[in-house]
């Protein structure tokens, strides 16, 4: 059998010949090693979108049970900011799939570039979602427990059933998907930092890759929050 | 070739004598806390999850001692009520879903496949601190005030019962990160690490069992994850989620409960059946009947595991059309679950088997689950079910499983490795005396409660009528037996450390990688040399042809012989490239 390659006489695999610096011992080679990353990362995009779906249940279910109160409420929300912010972010998915673009030509000041521009358009998304939030706040619609329709001038929502439960949906979903937006912030800042340290390359640039697979996931998100809490 | 054989089996333990090993090539206590061995990591979870293992069992202890007698025996209805309820959360969250996953799962995975290390080795290590995080908050639980609400946490009861809820909820929620690091790594681990010639169809059956387990762990957890913050926004913020007033559903948190802990009693039970493979493979002498069908009906399970969470809801008030399919559903579970079982006694058939500890664990598993299957397959009857819910039938029945199953299955799998774990044999003697003990204890702590669910006692009551004191003192006796034989395993397991025989590179003959490939105690890197693997993980007759008509016991103590060492893999064909 095989049993003469057992025998012969072979350099142990130990010895670190000249490899390249970002990959790591247990690696064979860098396309394993970037092939590990990418699943790795679609594995954990699978685990955010099961995270999301339980809110997406229960939205579905109280919009079921509650449909009068769900159109009532979701005529307050600002179509027209929530517009911008779709657009805002769809543009941050063009600006950070063109940073990956960039970085394979060995691009590098065009790929930070890029990386800065899906920076301050996530910026953007968040200063928009702040004004959105306090003009809520300002008319009482606190999420859950606080929420008071005499506060402001939300008096059509008195009447209406549970109005508070749209709220508690509302703040829910888009704020654990703004505490994403923040994370994604922090992370495409930090790979930013790097690409302009030199780190990446045509040759290796995975942890660009992966920033832009979780960004793409965050702006997919935001398009089914969006038409549903704010179009339909 | 057996010539060969020979020498490979004499000349592994002499590079062991060489000296370098996984534990004394670093042995500051930084060193262990910065690791990121896979082996390691599988130590530093073995000692924290036998310490929680210990801490929850001395409960259960407790719980039973109470129940000696129909009255207030030793504590008070409150008492028992937070012992209950943290025996059953730690038992369950803290204890059996990482078990065999972050133990053996992160000591022999890699290895069986060929793999210096999992894939992503630091978010390995940090799963362990991620865990030792959710940990603390549930010691935080138990500072601020406790947990009655039993490990289900059911609304609106939960959003009413004090502080300790937020804590233990928000433990859950951390602690469930520490499983989606493991399944995810193991998942990449498997489909990308695998060395050359380990095809999919010669990986061993553990590995096939953790693969199955993966996948249900990173498509589960997320769910109990986010039900838990909303459980904790609903207490903080009043959303109206789950609460009823509030225009929530508390039948709505029951169904995104056990979507998770549904599917988590496969996270505890699919690597319990990928540990059984292994031992009864080994111990028959025999390849596995049915590998395929073995490993397919783990994927099988993990699929079928999503879609029969409602037959935990059949009296919660969900429309009869609901539970009568989820009831069909958990039916067609027993399928894959009887394949498994079948395989397992055909494999023994006309194998040469060898009673050492690890089979006797596999052969009370054999036992113990077939019951806890049953008595499964009897609770998911629609009319049956509505009789024995909530009683002692359905706290026998997941014992049955998850203790006789999943803790039994550990066990073995803990002494079919010790030796290449800590590179010492335990005490053959000693471990047949105490599997014999916890075999002969848990049916005697468990079969009872059958019994007294039946006649309709309740789960969860402190106190108990007249009628059933007989069977609750038979119960609380097996308890006894249970404890003395796991203390037992507990001591022989401490002395062996220090006294106990040095292992050879392969005790058991076993045809796996890590038997094969690996020296006694394990390498830091595994594997001097990458092996190339030529045939299946249980083809003894390919390995060698020493097993025919051989008696283990007989073929001995003095030269057992094992399987040759998979050849080395030709040098690194990609890493130049």
């Amino acid at each position: 059998m095989a049993t003469d390659t057992d025998i012969a006489p072979a350099p142990t695999e130990t010895d670190h010949h000249d490899h390249p610096a970002h990959l790591q011992h247990h690696f064979v080679s860098s396309e394993q090693q970037f092939d590990s990353a990418k699943l790795g990362m679609w594995l954990f995009l699978i685990t955010e979108i099961l995270l999301f779906s339980a809110m997406f249940v229960a939205y579905a279910v109280y919009r079921q049970w509650h449909p009068e109160t769900f159109v009532a409420a979701s005529e307050t929300l600002n179509v027209t900011m929530g517009t911008i912010n779709t657009i805002v972010l769809l543009t941050s998915s063009l600006t950070v799939a063109l940073s990956i673009h960039y970085i394979q030509k060995d691009e590098v000041k065009k790929c930070i570039y890029n990386l800065g521009a899906t920076l301050v358009l996530a910026g953007g998304f968040m200063v928009i979602k702040y004004f959105e939030y306090t003009s809520k706040f300002e008319h009482g619609a606190y999420p859950g427990g606080m929420f008071d329709p005499h506060g402001g001038h939300y008096a059509q929502l008195a009447d209406v059933p549970f109005a508070s439960q749209f709220f508690s949906i509302y703040f829910v979903m888009t704020g654990i998907h703004g505490l994403h937006v923040i994370i994604g912030m922090a992370v495409i800042g930090w790979v930013a930092v790097r690409a302009w340290m030199g780190s990446f390359s045509s040759e290796y640039y995975t942890p660009v890759e992966l920033t832009g697979l979780y960004w793409h996931l965050v702006d997919i998100v935001w398009i089914f929050l969006f038409p549903m809490l704010y179009l339909i | 070739m057996s010539t060969d054989t020979q020498n490979t089996a004499v000349a592994q333990p002499d590079e062991h004598e060489e000296g370098e090993n996984y534990l004394n090539h670093e042995t500051s206590v930084w060193s262990w806390l910065s690791t990121k061995d896979h082996k390691r990591i599988g130590v530093l979870y073995c000692v924290t999850l036998a310490l929680v293992f210990l801490a929850a069992g001395v409960l259960a202890l407790v719980m039973r001692a109470e129940l000696s007698g129909p009255g207030e025996t030793m504590m008070a209805n409150d008492t028992y009520n937070q012992v209950f309820s943290m025996h059953g959360i730690m038992m369950v969250f803290l204890f059996l879903v990482p078990s065999i996953p972050a133990i053996l799962g992160n000591f022999v995975l890699p290895m069986q496949i060929g793999a210096k290390d999992v894939a992503f080795p630091r978010l390995n290590l940090a799963s362990w601190y991620v865990y030792l995080a959710g940990a603390t908050l549930t010691i935080m639980a138990l500072l601020w005030g406790g947990v009655d609400t039993g490990w289900t946490f059911y609304t609106p009861y939960s959003k009413t019962t004090g502080g300790g809820v937020l804590w233990m909820t928000s433990a859950i929620f951390v602690a469930g990160f520490a499983n989606i690091f493991t399944g995810l790594n193991f998942i990449v681990t498997i489909h990308k690490m695998r060395a050359p010639g380990m095809t999919w169809n010669r990986l061993p059956l553990f590995v096939w069992g953790m693969y199955a387990t993966s996948i249900v762990q990173v498509l589960a957890t997320p769910v109990i994850g986010i039900t838990m913050v909303l459980l904790i926004l609903e207490q903080v913020l009043q959303i109206g989620i789950f609460d009823p007033s509030l225009g929530g559903d508390p039948v709505l948190f029951q169904h995104f409960f056990w979507f998770y802990s549904h599917p988590a009693v496969y996270i505890m039970i699919l690597p319990a059946f990928g540990i059984m493979s292994e031992l009864i493979a080994t111990f028959s002498r025999s390849r596995i009947f049915g590998y395929r069908a073995i490993a397919l009906s783990s994927v099988a399970i993990a699929m079928l595991g999503f879609l029969v969470w409602g037959h935990h809801m059949f009296v919660s008030g969900q429309s009869v059309v609901s539970s009568i399919v989820f009831s069909l559903i958990t039916y067609l579970i027993g399928i894959p679950s009887g394949i498994k079982v079948f395989n397992w006694v055909a494999t023994l058939y006309k194998g040469s088997i060898w009673l050492q500890t690890p089979m006797i664990y596999a052969l009370s598993f054999l036992f113990l689950f077939s019951i806890g299957g049953f008595t499964g397959i009897m609770v998911g009857v629609l009319s049956v079910d509505v009789h024995l819910h909530d009683t002692y039938y359905i706290v026998s029945h997941f014992h049955y499983v998850m203790m006789g199953g999943t803790v039994v299955a550990l066990l073995g799998g803990m002494h079919y490795w010790w030796p290449k774990i800590t590179g010492r044999m335990y005490n053959e003697t000693l471990g047949k005396i105490a599997a014999f003990l916890i075999f002969v204890g848990f049916n005697l702590t468990f079969f009872p409660q059958l019994v007294l669910g039946a006649k309709g006692m309740p789960r969860r009551y402190a106190t108990y009528a007249d009628r059933f004191t007989e069977l609750h003192q038979l119960s609380t006796a097996g308890s006894g037996v249970l404890g003395v034989g796991l203390f037992l395993v507990l001591g022989y397991a401490l002395w062996s450390l220090k006294y106990g025989e040095k292992a050879p590179a392969n005790p058991w003959g076993a045809a796996t990688l890590e038997w094969t490939n690996v020296a006694a105690l394990p390498d830091p890197h595994n594997f001097k040399r990458t092996p190339l693997i030529t045939r299946g993980p249980y083809d003894f007759h390919l390995a060698d042809e020493v097993f025919g008509g051989g008696d283990g016991e007989a073929d001995g103590d003095q030269g057992l012989r094992v399987p040759d060492a998979a050849p080395a893999a030709p040098l690194e064909p990609s890493r130049d490239a």
